[in-house]
């Protein structure tokens, strides 16, 4: 391909971009006139929970099956300092994130230490010490969980008890992380991500060390997973040990999974379906594990590409 | 009698339960490190399959009277075979693809399985009667050792060590070490290797379901018994390291006993310790006890 064409074509992609990006967010904000914004809020949280985790995953190449242990520890910490602490809920907010980041950064450290399946592996059950963890320490309520979390007010001005003032909040921190996360996967630290994706040993041998790249991409993946984690307990004013489960690590990979990994939007739409299917489903049961466990095996078997990742195929356009 | 102030009978006794649960991690990771060899697939299906194993016994003896001996044959034979359905139809599909797919497929699989039974048999554990040559116990003198335990613990040895006699010094073996290093290779001699991978799967289904009929007696039966189990095995799988199948043995029983030990010491780590040993070991030997790193 000429200089010209890659020019032409990189332009051409960021313009997909920007018109999904444009639809999104205008569907965002116009979509609590029909549906419960309550509802929708939990849908923007676990879209950055998953975008956070697609970040990983999809540019990283690097499967982690324990990010739930970040968004259940920024949950708690956040649920922690505006409850007994009485902090402002953005402080909250960043408390909760910075605790994710450091736990981000240990876990980090141990999991990148093995690659591929064992990197899974490690990362699960690191989660199930957390959880294990969660269940005993003093200050998370066991059983019950952080209850009635306040949810304050927004720099001290701001009543976030008010539905609507709640959701602005929610859909800055959503709207702020997703361009986060834009700008670093089409950041020279994104490109070298996917190269380490790709070919590792070709990575390290341009003379890039790998495990710092890769501990990077983590601890930015485990914050943000943090911050929509935080966020989530503000919403519910709830912090317990769903959370922290297994079960919360596997939600995600298999929103990622049905929205695509790898694409911008993969994770937001895959959110959107999944915690609807719950919604919808939440009567009946043991049904909704079961569906899961097919739509695992659907996407994995014949979409592999995601509902995203099939359209982006379709119009021949990155999404 | 006191060891370290902690009355014996109390220790012992611990230190039995970690070498029940030992025996579990070792058939378990055993199974895992047979699937992982050939077919570089990490089978979250697992625990899913050893928790169909107890409900096999369980309602085999529930709606057709079948015995625990019987239970013991016909099990891993039946848990088995599912597993080839599932490699044939398929995980057979995903060898040509990341091996994450592999591990996103089996994981998929397993909440199908657990769920189908919470769905019919709500998630209250069902008691499963010691067969009556078991009842009982053996006093040896520092404690009393319930015969079915005993039981298991020499049994899970036994079905170890022949895997690692049939894996490490029979010609079978040697046709499947063969085949994972070089399945091509293998296979130009003629050796028909995609059969061969499906009956390995099989295989270490088999031996999920068979720990699954052994721990029936023990723990209860339910349909999550094998959710949270197969964390811990992974845990023990990545202490042990995959390479050698004496390892996952050794660290099996090894890592059952610590747990044991841990129950009497400082309970409240019971639950974590293991994931602890994991991340030490991973700061000291990356590539796990008994692993070598590619």
């Amino acid at each position: 391909m000429s200089n010209s064409a890659i020019a032409s074509a990189t332009s051409s992609s960021s313009r997909s971009l920007w018109v999904a990006f444009v639809i999104m967010v205008l569907v965002f904000a116009i979509a609590p006139i029909w549906v419960y914004p309550i509802f929708l809020m939990k849908v923007m949280c676990f879209a950055l929970f998953a975008c956070a985790f697609n970040l990983l995953l999809g540019f990283g190449g690097l499967l982690s099956f324990g990010h739930a242990m970040f968004l259940g520890t920024a949950g708690y910490a956040s649920a922690h300092a505006a409850k007994v602490w009485g902090l402002n809920p953005e402080v909250a907010v960043l408390f909760g994130t910075f605790c994710s980041m450091v736990l981000a950064y240990v876990v980090g450290s141990l999991a990148i230490r093995r690659q591929g399946i064992y990197f899974a592996m490690i990362t699960l059950a690191l989660a199930q010490m957390i959880f294990f963890f969660s269940l005993q320490a003093p200050f998370t309520g066991g059983e019950d969980g952080i209850q009635s979390v306040p949810r304050g007010h927004l720099f001290g001005l701001i009543d976030l008890t008010d539905n609507t003032n709640m959701y602005m909040f929610v859909f800055a921190i959503f709207l702020a992380g997703f361009l986060f996360i834009w700008r670093v996967i089409h950041s020279p630290f994104g490109q070298i991500l996917k190269a380490i994706r790709e070919h590792q040993d070709r990575a390290t041998s341009l003379g890039y060390d790998t495990e710092k790249f890769k501990l990077l991409a983590f601890v930015i993946s485990g914050a943000i997973a943090g911050t929509a984690g935080a966020t989530k307990s503000l919403v519910f004013q709830l912090a317990s040990l769903t959370d922290v489960h297994w079960s919360m690590s596997g939600e995600v990979v298999l929103m990622t999974l049905v929205g695509g990994m790898g694409t911008l939007f993969g994770p937001v739409a895959g959110a959107a379906v999944i915690v609807s299917m719950q919604n919808y489903l939440a009567q009946l049961g043991a049904w909704v594990t079961i569906i899961q466990g097919v739509i695992f095996v659907v996407c994995v078997l014949a979409f592999r590409r995601g509902i995203i990742g099939e359209i982006a195929n379709w119009i021949k356009k990155p999404l | 009698m006191e060891i370290f102030g902690i009355p014996s009978q109390a220790l012992f006794g611990q230190l039995l339960i970690g070498l029940i649960n030992g025996s579990f991690y070792a058939l378990l990771s055993l199974g895992l490190a047979v699937i992982f060899g050939l077919l570089n697939i990490i089978n979250f299906t697992h625990g899913a399959q050893y928790m169909l194993g107890a409900f096999v016994a369980y309602l085999g003896l529930q709606k057709l009277g079948m015995n625990y001996w019987v239970a013991l044959a016909v099990t891993p034979i039946l848990v088995g075979a599912t597993g080839v359905l599932i490699e044939r139809t398929m995980l057979k599909q995903l060898y040509k693809l990341d091996h994450l797919y592999g591990l996103l497929l089996t994981f998929g699989l397993a909440l199908i399985i657990q769920g189908l039974f919470r769905h019919e048999f709500g998630s209250s554990g069902m008691p499963y009667p010691v067969p009556e040559v078991f009842k009982g116990a053996i006093n040896t003198g520092f404690m009393f050792l319930p015969k079915y335990r005993a039981w298991v613990i020499v049994a899970s040895l036994v079905v170890c060590l022949a895997t690692w006699y049939v894996i490490e010094r029979t010609k079978l073996g040697a046709y499947l070490r063969a085949a994972t290093e070089n399945p091509s290779l293998v296979q130009s001699f003629g050796i028909n290797v995609p059969r061969m991978i499906t009956l390995t799967y099989g295989f270490g289904v088999g031996l999920a379901a068979l720990a699954g009929v052994m721990a029936a007696p023990i723990y209860q039966v339910n349909p999550t018994m094998g959710a949270d189990l197969i964390i811990v095995v992974f845990a023990v799988v990545v202490i042990g390291g995959m390479g050698s199948i004496m390892g996952a043995i050794v660290t099996g029983f090894g890592l059952g006993l610590v747990e044991g030990l841990t129950k009497v010491f400082y309970p409240e780590a019971s639950s974590t310790v293991i994931f602890v040993i994991m991340a030490i070991v991973l700061l000291i030997k990356p590539a796990g006890l008994f692993g070598t790193q590619k």
